[in-house]
This record gives C-alpha cells, structure tokens and sequence, in this order.
C-alpha cells in the first residue's frame, strides 16, 4: 500500500507547493530553457502520479504491481472486489478520459482557429522582403502563426512606421524563435491543462509562467542578432509581452494589452547574467527525477517488492 | 507563376473593388497581364467560395461573384482576434496601453538612451 500513498503525495506536491514555489522564484528569468523543461515534468509527473495513486490504490488487491495485478484482472483471477478499490478505478479512467479528451478538445480548437486566421491573413497581408507578411493595419502589432507545414510571421504597417530598422529585425528575430521553437506545441498542452482542471489555481498560474517563458526564449534568441539595448526598445516601445504564437484568439501579437509585469520582467532579466551550466544541470536532473519516481512507482515489480 | 495564395489575394481585391458582381470573365479580363486560364479563376473563385470569402449567384450564366464581406469587415475581425481575445490571460492582470505615439516613442527612445 506503500506505492499509491506515496504516488498521492507525489500528486498533492506537484499539484499546489512545487508549482506555487517555481512561479515564485527569479532564477527562471535567468535560464527560461530549464525552467521550461522543469514545468513541463511537474505537469507530465503530477498528471502521471494523480492517475496512478488512484490505479495502483484500485489495483492493490489483484497482485502486487501493476502488470500482475491487470493480468488477474483481466483473466477474472480475483471474483471480489471492494467498492473503494473499483470507485478509484472508475476515477483513474474518467481523469485519464478527461485529460485526453481536453487535449484532444484543445488541439483540434486551436487548429481550426489557426487555419481560419491563415487564410484571413493571406488575404489582407503582402509579403515583404524579410518573408514576413505586412498587414496594412495602422495598430502596430506583430505575430506569427506556427504550422506544423508552414508559419507566417506577421507585422503590421503601424509597427513598421513606429520602429526603425534594427527594432524591427529584433522583433522578426523574436517571432522566428517561436516557430522555430515550436513554442506553440508547448502552449497548447499548457492552454489544455488549464481547460481540463480550471479550478486548480495553479494551473493557471503555470500557463501564464510559460508564457512568459516563451517570450524569453524567443528574446534570447533576438539578442543574438541585435544588441539588448535593441530588443529592450523594441519591447518597450509596442508594450509587448503577449506575442504568443498565436493558437487561440489574441493569444499573440506584440502591442495591444500587454502587462506592465511581463515587459518588466522581459527588460529587467537582460541585464542579469545567465544560470551557471551547473546550475541549470541541476535543473534538468530534477526534471528527469520528477518524471522518473512515478513512472518507477507504477511500472517497476521491483520497486513493488521493495515496498 | 504567382502562387494559389497571391492569385486568390489578386482577386479578392479585384472583387472588394467594385460594388458590382463579376463574372469570371470580368475577372480575366481584369487580370489580362497575369494571362489565366479561365479554369485557373474557377477554381481559385471555388475555393474562395469554399472558404466562405466570395458568394456566387447562379441567377445568370455564367455565374457573377461577389465578395461575401469587405476588406475592412475582415481586417476589423483579425484585428479583433489578435488585439482583443486574451481575456483569459489579461483579466487578472495589469493593463498596460499597447498603442504609442510616435512622440511617446520618441520620449522612451531618449529615456533608454539611444
């Protein structure tokens, strides 16, 4: 009984205290990358170890790991089975149904919205040298559309009035960066998340952290083309800070309302050095640890045996 | 060779800039120097249909098209989407004006030292 008590404890941390301290540290100004990977073990393992507190709680009785225990099952080998083992059963596979299924939900929304919004685009917008489209809209705004075949960075004319030449190449680097990162793969699974458990007050929190992360990421990425004093006009000057790879409606453009916070937070960090490589090693370790523990605990006979 | 895209841009601008409908003669006509087919603009015209950007009316042969809504209805929609519906990030946050002068800008150029 030791695995699905210590799988529940595994859920309750990675569901509220571990979530709630990382939103609220400052080292992931410094390295986006890791803290990117660590949010994303903290939602993969606290999912993980939720379902299975609750599979290996209702599975106790057939066997004493996971894989006998299902072969009893299934074979009938048990006939009687308590009804707090079958309610956890029947919760495993609803939270797992639900969770796949706002997935599912969420992707094939954003999908349909991403086309729609193409095909708008490619309408309205010209192209212009840099491959980017120019949108013949006075708000200056800038965004890109990621697709698994193809991406469109978009600008409009009132940004290109209001930035000059280098301010502009910092913003088509930023965008670039998303799609090349893919950062819209990661948002979309987060987006999802919070559509699946909206009364969790973390996973609110999470979506916007790694939103702000990606936005990071991607000025990382600027500044190697331009110099920081560069992204940091850019940034101010279209109060950025929510040109999100754009999935969902307004998810993503530079300009319109953007956070007093996150353009702080986006100017402040560059002048602040990087995470030592030690440091962000550290990191990822413990991502790889957060992932391992509850897939030890649900798949190994041994660490069965062991407890 | 222009591609799908651009042809399809190519003609809906042709079609927001008249109050009339057209044919996809008229059409060809219009873009004599691109040298089209008249299959290559019934298909482009079908799928722009498709797409929900242009009705047809099949009163009269050879069917008339028209643009389903104008240019500026539709900038007015994108913009709506990319400005407008981050409500479930912004609400509890601070808002901040997205839109700056160029004299602002200027002001905050000098501010950050360049």
């Amino acid at each position: 009984m030791i695995a699905p008590l210590a799988l529940a404890v595994l859920a309750v941390a990675l569901a509220w205290p571990v979530p709630l301290l990382l939103s609220r540290a400052s080292w992931p100004a410094r390295s986006p990358a890791a803290a990117l990977v660590l949010w994303q073990a903290i939602a993969i393992a606290g999912g993980l170890s939720m379902i299975g507190a609750l599979l290996t709680f209702g599975l106790a009785p057939f066997g004493p790991d996971l894989l006998t225990a299902t072969v009893n099952l299934v074979t009938g080998e048990v006939d009687r089975i308590e009804s707090w083992n079958a309610l956890a059963l029947c919760g495993a596979a609803l939270l797992t149904a639900h969770l796949l299924l706002n997935l599912v939900l969420t992707i094939v929304r954003s999908e349909r919205q991403r086309r729609r919004h193409e095909q708008l685009v490619r309408l309205l917008s010209s192209p212009m040298e840099s491959g980017a489209r120019l949108l013949d809209s006075p708000a200056p705004v800038a965004y890109c559309l990621p697709g698994a075949l193809s991406s469109i960075t978009v600008v409009s004319a009132g940004l290109v009035e209001l930035l000059d030449d280098s301010e502009m190449l910092a913003v088509i680097e930023h965008e670039k960066a998303h799609v090349t990162q893919r950062h819209d793969v990661v948002l979309v699974a987060f987006r999802a998340w919070y559509a699946s458990l909206p009364w969790f007050p973390i996973a609110f929190r999470a979506q916007r952290e790694v939103g702000m992360l990606v936005e990071m990421l991607a000025d990382d990425t600027a500044r190697r083309a331009v110099p920081d004093g560069v992204l940091a006009r850019a940034i101010v000057l279209v109060g950025a800070g929510q040109d999100r790879p754009l999935a969902e409606p307004g998810a993503a453009e530079w300009g319109g309302e953007a956070s007093i916070t996150e353009v702080g937070a986006r100017l402040s960090r560059l002048g602040v050095a990087p995470l030592p490589r030690p440091a962000e090693a550290l990191v990822v370790a413990a991502a790889v640890l957060l992932l391992a523990v509850p897939t030890v605990l649900l798949l190994s006979p041994v660490a069965a045996a062991l407890l | 060779m222009a591609t799908l895209g651009e042809l399809e841009r190519s003609i809906m601008e042709r079609l927001w800039a008249t109050d009339d409908t057209l044919s996809a003669y008229d059409l060809q006509e219009a873009l004599a120097d691109r040298k089209l087919a008249s299959t290559t603009i019934l298909t482009v015209l079908s799928r722009l249909e498709n797409k929900g950007f242009v009705t047809r009316s099949r009163d009269a042969r050879p069917h008339r098209y028209s643009a389903a809504a104008s240019r500026e209805e539709h900038m007015a929609d994108l913009m709506h989407e990319v400005l407008g519906g981050a409500s479930d990030r912004t609400a509890v946050l601070e808002r901040f004006v997205g839109q700056v002068s160029p004299e602002e800008a200027e002001t905050l150029r000098r501010l950050l030292g360049s």
